[in-house]
């Protein structure tokens, strides 16, 4: 069982992201469960979503206290507390950032890998509104090998149609560009 | 004409659904002791201009074939509207007799 | 047959879309969910053939589904909560009316305060509307309920209420296989029911009742869902045939040789399993029995199912204050009252407004459960996960 937190801001799409990485699991016939830590709805307020992933039927439906995996789709929410509680030890972290990865050790002591791609910059260029979401999912995919890139691109084709090229071209441009840390703990 | 006491049915013959499913069941219903007075219509007076028939909240007046106006006693309550709306003064209430 | 990732609340929307509903009224706006979002996107984009009816309050959709169900139409709605708490005196007339319809309830909680989130509270307190209550643990399952729903009422001519937990079925992702379209239609062929209402037919509904009537009508109702048992069952056990599936009145886990179990109902069912499956690698003979017809309760099926076992932890999901104990624990205990051998009750409520029940509370809750039945004292009713 992989499990996943997305931390992110109203708006930016980490619920999107955690249901399409489920989706894209399950396309590829395993096992996977998106959710999300619903609260009032308001664009930037500070949103928790989840992706369990699993070779077997997923039984368990609490919430995700001890993530494998933890997605920060705004550099900005590492300032808040509690962005890296009950990381697994050698656990992964993928940021939206612009600095590097070594800049967040601190913030993520237990981390076994960090990794940070520019998303919001991709987003703009791309889509012209800093949507971060598609952009984090390449940059996890490559970062994880949860699914394959093209699954991804199948997704989005079918969940965004018209918006469908730009996302595939933000998620194969963080793809590329994610700067990974591997670090001994 | 005389209602006759229907007797209550079991709740396995009763329609489903708490529902009615004849028409006009109601004519059924003998409204007749709840009188204390009754409309008496005098035919020499009566100008046959309908007004009873049409005041007359339970449809207790009937037009006979020679174009005579009656009181289904029935279903007259006795509310006496039908000697309130008479133009002509034709309907006098009369006490029941117990 | 292909998965695809969907929600709970989608997962149903499909199934009504591939039920090839006439009517679907429902109010739009909080605390609606998405499945009837879904389904107005359906029957504007041509893919549904239905009407829509947008109504101002849940009262009133309550109350367009039962003179559409009049009409013979198959008729769909969902609500939530308050929506439900709102639908409370139309909910037994269209009970007790046996007008065929089918309602997905998304468990949420009552205020106050305001919440938005999973408990029971809501269907709960329609548990004595006369309607047939149906509960899920998967989004599978709420699409698979879904469908077999409108068969149930339609052959009982009762309306039928299938329960998903908000958020934690309702709006969770999961992998849902969903039946061809063409093989559901033949399932639940579009067959209109009586039109009660033509004009051809000389009717009168919603009568007044006196109480030379009001008892036997209302017997009626009672008769009706005491013989809808056979029918659920007859219905569910055809679906299992046809589709490849495994549902019954209770569902259980490790049941053939438990010696304590939870019972649970709804979206709590899998976490209680991964536990008694933690404590079966213990050497503990652990199992979980989960309810899904609630109304009418499956009482001699529940009988043999916990027949044998040493202790059972009842897990309700809502509360009845100042009653005698809560909403599932009550008719449990009244299950079992008149037989000789019978398990060790342990009471729990947790869960309230959305809050998470962990696997830590589920082991709480076990362990709890083995200590009333071992020592044979079980505990005032336990609040699990509640903050001193």
């Amino acid at each position: 069982m992989l499990e996943i937190r997305w931390h992110g801001r109203g708006g930016q799409g980490a619920v999107t992201a955690a249901e399409i990485l489920a989706t894209a699991v399950i396309k590829e016939n395993r096992y996977a469960q998106a959710f999300a830590a619903f609260g009032p709805e308001r664009r930037g307020a500070p949103v928790l979503a989840f992706t369990r992933i699993s070779d077997s039927e997923i039984l368990l439906r609490s919430q995700i206290y001890e993530p494998d995996v933890i997605v920060v789709l705004d550099k900005n929410l590492c300032t808040m507390e509690g962005v890296g509680d009950g990381l697994k030890g050698r656990g992964t972290v993928v940021l939206n950032t612009s600095h590097p990865p070594a800049n967040f050790v601190d913030t993520f002591p237990q981390a076994g890998k960090i990794a940070t791609v520019n998303a919001t910059k991709i987003a703009l260029e791309t889509l012209g509104s800093p949507i971060t979401n598609t952009a984090i999912l390449g940059a996890l995919v490559k970062v994880t090998g949860i699914v394959k890139i093209d699954t991804l691109d199948d997704i989005f084709k079918e969940r965004f149609k018209i918006y469908a090229d730009k996302n595939v071209n933000m998620a194969r441009r963080a793809y590329k560009e994610v700067t990974i840390m591997e670090r001994g703990v | 004409m005389k209602c006759e006491k229907v007797p209550l049915k079991g709740w396995r013959e009763l329609p489903e659904g708490g529902t009615i499913t004849e028409p006009g069941s109601s004519v059924l219903f003998d409204a007749s002791a709840w009188r204390t007075s009754k409309p008496i219509i005098d035919q020499n007076k009566c100008t046959k201009c309908g007004l009873c028939w049409i005041f007359c909240p339970e449809g207790a007046i009937k037009v006979n074939p020679d174009g005579r106006y009656e009181v289904e006693f029935m279903y007259c309550k006795g509310c006496g509207i039908c000697d309130k709306a008479c133009a002509v003064r034709a309907i006098r209430m009369e006490e029941e007799e117990k | 047959m292909k998965k695809i990732g969907l929600s709970g609340n989608y997962a149903v929307a499909h199934a009504v879309k591939m039920a090839d509903v006439d009517v679907v009224a429902a109010y739009p706006i909080t605390p609606q969910t998405t499945i009837v979002e879904k389904l107005s996107e359906f029957v504007a984009n041509g893919e549904l053939d239905a009407d829509y009816i947008n109504v101002e309050s849940e009262h009133s959709a309550m109350s367009a589904c039962i003179g559409a169900s009049m009409t013979g139409a198959r008729v769909f709605t969902a609500t939530s909560s308050q929506g439900l708490a709102f639908m409370h005196e139309v909910l037994f007339i269209a009970a007790a009316l046996r007008t065929p319809m089918v309602m997905a309830n998304v468990n949420r909680a009552l205020s106050a305060p305001l919440n938005i989130w999973n408990d029971h509270a809501d269907a709960m307190a329609e548990r004595d509307s006369g309607w047939i209550q149906l509960w899920v643990s998967s989004a599978q399952e709420a699409y698979d309920t879904t469908l077999m729903a409108f068969k149930m009422t339609e052959e009982t001519r009762l309306p039928v209420m299938v329960n998903l937990d908000g958020y934690i079925l309702s709006h969770t992702y999961e992998p849902v296989e969903l039946i061809e379209e063409e093989t559901v239609r033949k399932y639940i062929p579009s067959k209109p029911l009586v039109n009660r209402l033509s004009p051809k037919t000389s009717f009168s509904v919603g009568v007044v009742g006196p109480p030379e009537y009001y008892f036997e009508m209302k017997y009626q109702a009672i008769d009706a869902i005491e013989r809808s048992r056979s029918t659920i069952s007859k219905i569910t056990t055809e679906f299992n045939r046809s589709f490849e599936r495994s549902y019954d009145d209770i569902g259980t886990y490790g049941m053939d040789d438990a010696e304590y179990a939870l019972l649970t109902m709804g979206s709590m069912t899998g976490s209680a399993r991964v536990v008694a499956e933690e404590w079966r690698r213990k050497g503990i003979k652990a199992g979980v029995i989960s309810i899904r017809t609630f109304r009418p309760f499956p009482v001699e099926i529940f009988r043999q199912k916990v027949s044998g076992l040493k202790g059972l932890g009842v897990m309700d999901r809502s509360s009845t204050p100042g009653g005698p104990s809560n909403p599932l624990f009550c008719d449990v205990a009244t299950c079992l009252y008149g037989l000789k051998e019978r398990p060790v009750l342990q009471g729990f409520v947790s869960g309230l407004g959305g809050r998470d029940i962990s696997l830590e509370n589920f082991r709480t809750m076990f362990k709890a459960t083995m200590d009333a039945a071992d020592t044979k004292s079980p505990k005032p009713c336990m609040y699990v996960g509640l903050r001193e």
